[in-house]
This record gives C-alpha cells, sequence and structure tokens, in this order.
C-alpha cells in the first residue's frame, strides 16, 4: 500500500554533511564530463591532482591540529572543495597550478580559519584568486579541444605537457590556446570593435557544435537542478545571482548597446552558471537568512558583471563571490527572521 | 629609576616587547616598505636613527619640559630629527629616497617612536635612553628585515636586489637569485602578502615562547614545590 505525500508537514531524513558532499559531488559529474568532452583532459588531470593534493593537506593540517582525521575526510567536504576548485583551472595549465591552488585553498582559507563550517570565505575561491592574482601567465592557458580540432591532445599528451611541459612534434602551444569568449570581448572592446559580432559567436552563431561555453552551461545547469531537487540548495542564492548577472548587464546594455555585451551573452559565458549554482550556494559562506541570500546572491551578480565589464580581469566571479562574502555577517545582522508572535506587521521568514 | 637593566632593555627590544611582533606598532611602513630586503634595511636604519637620536634628545630636554607640553615638544624633536635623515637620504641615496617614498617622512607618526620617546625617554637619563631607542629600533628593524626577506624571495625570486641603492655601486652584483622566474609567487609582493607573511611570523614567534613556557613549567613543578622561580 502506498500513502501519498500531498499534505504537510512532512519529515524528511536528517541531511549529514556526508550526503550533502554526495549529492553536490554527484551534481559536478555531468559538467565535469562536459569539460572534460569539450576542454580536454586537462580538466580531469587538474581534478584528479586538485583532489589529492587538497585531501593530503587537510589530512596534515588535522594532524598537526591534533583533531580526529578520518571523519573530517570521509566527509567528502574536501574533495567537493577541490573538485569545485580545479574546474575553474585552465585546461592547458601546468601540473603545479592545481596543487598549488588546493594546498592554499585547504590550509589558508578553510583549516587556518578553523576547518569546516568556520571560514569566513569560499576556499575554492580563495584558492583560485590566489593563483590568478599570483600567476597570471599560466592561468590564462586555456583552449577549448574542440577549437582545435584535430590537434586537440589525447590523455597521454596532456599529462606529458601538464607535467613536463612537453608537446608532442608538430604541435605549438599557440595553436592550442584559444581566447576565452570574455577575454575576447574585452579585446574587441578595447579594439573599439562592434560587441555584436562578438558576442554573437559565442551564442551559437558560429555552429551549436563550437559553442562550447553553451554546452557547458547547461552541463552545469543539469547539476544544478539536480541540487535543488535534492533540497541540497534552496534557489534563492542561484536565481538571485543570475537576476543579478542579467539585471546589471542589462542595465548597460540598455545605456551602451554598442560597447557593452548582452544579457544573455553574460549570463551563458564565463562562470556565471557554475558560480550561481555551485560556488555561491556554499552553505558555509553564504548568507543564512532567506532575503539575505537574495540580497547575496544578486550583489555577487552585479559585481561580476561590473568586474567583467571594468576591472582588469575578464571574469568577476570569484572576485563577487569573495566580495560578497565580507558582507555576509552585515546582511544576516540586517535580514534576522521576525520571531513567530514578536510584532503584529510583516510576514514571517 | 636610575638603576635600569641593560640586558633587560635589550630583551624588550628585541623579543619580549618586540615593537613589530607583540606590540605591532608601526604597521603601514612594515607592510608597504617590506617588499625587498633592500627597502627594508633603508626603512629599518632611518628608523633605527631616528629612535636613537629622538629618544636621546627627548631624554636630555626631559628636565626642562612641562608635562603639560611635552607630546606637542616630542613631536617636534621628532620631526626635527626625521626630516634631516630625510634630507640627508634624499642627497646621499636618492633612488632608495624614492624608493621609500611617502614613507621615510611619515616615520615621525610611526607610534613607536613616540611611544618610546613619551614612554622611556622622557622620565630615563640620556644612556638608557640611547639604548632604548637602539634596542627597540633593531628589533622594529630586524622584523621588517625578515619580513623583507620572506616577501623578495616569494615575490621575485632574489635576496639583496638593489643593494646599490644603499651600499653603493660594489654592491651592484651582490643580488643573489633563489627561485626561478616562474615560480616568482606574486601574491607575497602585494599587501595581502605583507599580513599573511606577519601573521604566519607572529604565531612562530608565539608558538615558541609557548613551547619555552612549557618546558619552563615541566622543569620548575617538578624540584622543590615553593616559590616559582622569577626571572623577571
Amino acid at each position: 500500500m502506498k500513502f501519498g505525500t500531498q499534505s504537510s508537514p512532512l519529515s524528511e531524513g536528517v541531511n549529514s554533511v556526508q550526503r550533502v558532499m554526495l549529492t553536490v559531488w554527484l551534481a559536478l559529474v555531468p559538467g565535469t564530463i562536459a569539460a572534460t568532452a569539450l576542454l580536454g583532459w586537462g580538466v580531469l588531470i587538474n581534478v584528479v591532482l586538485a583532489v589529492m593534493t587538497g585531501l593530503a593537506a587537510e589530512a596534515m593540517m588535522l594532524w598537526l591540529r591534533a583533531r580526529p582525521v578520518r571523519p573530517a575526510i570521509t566527509d567528502g567536504s574536501v574533495v567537493v572543495l577541490a573538485w569545485i576548485f580545479a574546474l575553474c583551472l585552465p585546461n592547458l595549465g601546468p601540473w603545479w597550478l592545481p596543487v598549488f591552488g588546493a594546498i592554499f585553498a585547504v590550509i589558508v582559507a578553510k583549516q587556518l580559519y578553523g576547518g569546516l563550517g568556520f571560514n569566513l570565505f569560499n576556499p575554492a575561491m580563495v584558492g583560485y584568486v590566489v593563483l590568478l592574482i599570483s600567476f597570471p601567465e599560466p592561468m590564462t592557458r586555456w583552449g577549448p579541444a574542440i577549437d582545435v580540432g584535430g590537434g586537440a591532445l589525447n590523455l597521454v599528451q596532456s599529462l606529458a605537457w601538464s607535467f613536463s611541459g612537453a608537446l608532442p612534434t608538430g604541435i605549438g602551444y599557440d595553436g592550442l590556446s584559444v581566447a576565452t569568449p570574455l577575454d575576447h570581448m574585452r579585446e574587441q572592446i578595447m579594439a573599439g570593435a562592434p560587441i555584436h559580432a562578438v558576442t554573437q559567436s559565442v551564442l551559437g552563431g558560429a555552429g551549436l557544435a563550437r559553442s562550447w561555453n553553451l554546452w557547458l552551461g547547461a552541463a552545469f545547469l543539469l547539476g544544478g537542478a539536480l541540487m535543488l531537487w535534492r533540497g541540497v540548495i534552496r534557489w534563492h542564492i542561484p536565481v538571485a545571482v543570475l537576476a543579478g548577472v542579467a539585471g546589471m548587464s542589462g542595465f548597460l546594455w540598455l545605456i551602451a548597446p554598442a560597447t557593452h555585451a548582452s544579457p544573455l551573452f553574460h549570463l551563458v559565458s564565463g562562470a556565471t552558471i557554475f558560480g550561481a549554482f555551485f560556488v555561491a550556494t556554499d552553505p558555509v559562506t553564504a548568507s543564512t537568512t532567506q532575503r539575505g541570500r537574495l540580497i547575496f546572491g544578486f550583489g555577487i551578480g552585479v559585481f561580476t558583471v561590473l568586474i567583467r565589464s571594468f576591472g582588469n580581469y575578464p571574469d568577476g566571479v570569484a572576485f563577487a563571490v569573495l566580495l560578497m562574502n565580507l558582507c555576509v555577517p552585515l546582511i544576516d545582522y540586517y535580514t534576522q527572521p521576525r520571531v513567530f508572535g514578536h510584532k503584529t506587521a510583516g510576514k514571517l521568514r | 629609576m636610575s638603576d635600569v637593566s641593560y640586558r633587560e632593555l635589550a630583551v624588550q627590544g628585541l623579543w619580549k616587547n618586540n615593537p613589530g611582533l607583540v606590540q605591532i606598532l608601526g604597521m603601514c611602513p612594515m607592510m608597504a616598505i617590506s617588499t625587498t630586503v633592500v627597502n627594508s634595511l633603508g626603512l629599518a636604519l632611518a628608523t633605527i636613527l631616528t629612535m636613537v637620536v629622538s629618544n636621546g634628545l627627548a631624554s636630555s630636554i626631559r628636565h626642562w619640559v612641562r608635562p603639560e607640553v611635552r607630546l606637542p615638544v616630542f613631536v617636534m624633536v621628532v620631526a626635527s630629527v626625521v626630516t634631516v635623515i630625510e634630507l640627508l637620504m634624499n642627497a646621499y641615496m636618492n633612488t632608495l629616497y624614492h624608493a621609500l617614498g611617502i614613507f621615510l617622512p611619515l616615520i615621525v607618526t610611526n607610534c613607536i617612536v613616540i611611544a618610546r620617546v613619551e614612554g622611556f625617554a622622557a622620565r630615563n637619563q640620556v644612556i638608557p635612553a640611547l639604548y632604548d631607542g637602539l634596542m627597540m629600533g633593531l628589533g622594529f628593524g630586524l622584523v621588517l628585515i625578515v619580513l623583507g626577506a620572506i616577501r623578495e624571495v616569494l615575490g621575485f625570486g632574489t635576496l639583496l636586489a638593489n643593494a646599490q641603492q644603499l651600499f653603493g655601486p660594489v654592491a651592484a652584483h651582490w643580488t643573489l637569485h633563489i627561485l626561478p622566474e616562474q615560480a616568482h609567487f606574486l601574491l607575497a609582493i602585494l599587501p595581502p602578502g605583507a599580513f599573511m607573511a606577519l601573521a604566519v611570523l607572529i604565531a612562530l614567534k608565539q608558538a615558541l615562547e609557548r613551547r619555552q613556557a612549557n618546558r619552563k613549567q615541566v622543569i620548575s613543578t617538578e624540584p622543590i614545590g615553593g616559590t616559582a622561580p622569577s626571572f623577571s
């Protein structure tokens, strides 16, 4: 006999850290597969290196702090942290980028603040930003595999390139690396070219098969939908981030359509979707109140577009997340929900 | 106050009450200038000189300065000393003078200078005051130089680059290349790197002291249980 579950109140199973992290990890799988297929084996190499280093660094720090090592390692939080961090890295980068970044993210951004649940900043984004600021040149080594066609590296060649910088004969580095859509947009804006042509090629104008960022975005969207369905994240932050990006870029686009990309371009390029679903929703560093989550997410979206349009770095999601992480205590302070029974006016939640 | 222990003054300035690691004074120049060893050394020398001379001057005029106006008077003394040093550096170490920029005249506002003048020199005789200025200045300078060395090695991969700015043309080839070009960790030269490096230094000092204290405790609890040994 089966009972329907339409009526509230419903009791749900307790989400342990392990279960939440397992769901997040599952949600990352489609995006990782898509990224590996579209950008080459470098993505997978980055992920493996970052996860292994992250686990080792976490174990070492816990041992130094004389804390139980096993539960913190097996709850999967480090794996998810390192995985998210590794997906931000350029696919043609050297091996020490994921290693160094994962060490910094785990040791400085997570363990020095007190471990899981105590960190002020999103560790994955701290690791990424440290690399971006410290090693600007290796962090630009992007190249979608499908854009170079037959020149793409296979697994062995990718490993050789990552670890020793050796390329197979006949393939030059310049033939592999391509400007990312956001880099391209920046160059075009600098050169004064019409923005329309640039964004068209990204939005599928050059054939749907070559618009790799669309496919990547769709894969991450799928993962985000999985997390929403499993109740691991709430809708507030992703929706607010996307609204912030769309609102701010739409505003700029309406003012000066000749020099600013359309909202659609901003929504599907760079780390917008990935950031909205996987980065900004980190339960530790995000705001914890309902209205606070909306403000937090919207701020990330607005800052992302502003940094993309006027800043020195091509993508602004990481900086936007860190900036809004700083604001979280303030946001939480001013958006405390009204306790039931206190004050008559206003809605609850 | 006549019997000042010189040993105690040295211990206080260099370790126990170190301006950089314990009092955390003078952070602004500490963070901004410590990008290279030579810059640090330049500012350290200027600060030490300022502290010694202004401590000596303040101590020698302490009987004629009324307590109501002592702070303005001391600030004037420090400012004059700094101005002299600044002009000297402008004349003889021009490139270093430009590298240090605004932070050279800003030694006037370095809290550690006025703290020692007001806290020590105004109440002690000239010789101890000079010695205290030297030790406190050395304590500050050493932290500055260590910080500069850490940041220069990590960020530029070198040590003692541009030493000719301080030591003349002889030092032009003193530069040590320690890290290859690819491994330059640019964050170390940027302001966040300064905070992180200083935090690591402070943590190391605390860890050392804690370890010493633990050892002392173990020893002191072992033998006769009576009055704890006092070293102060």
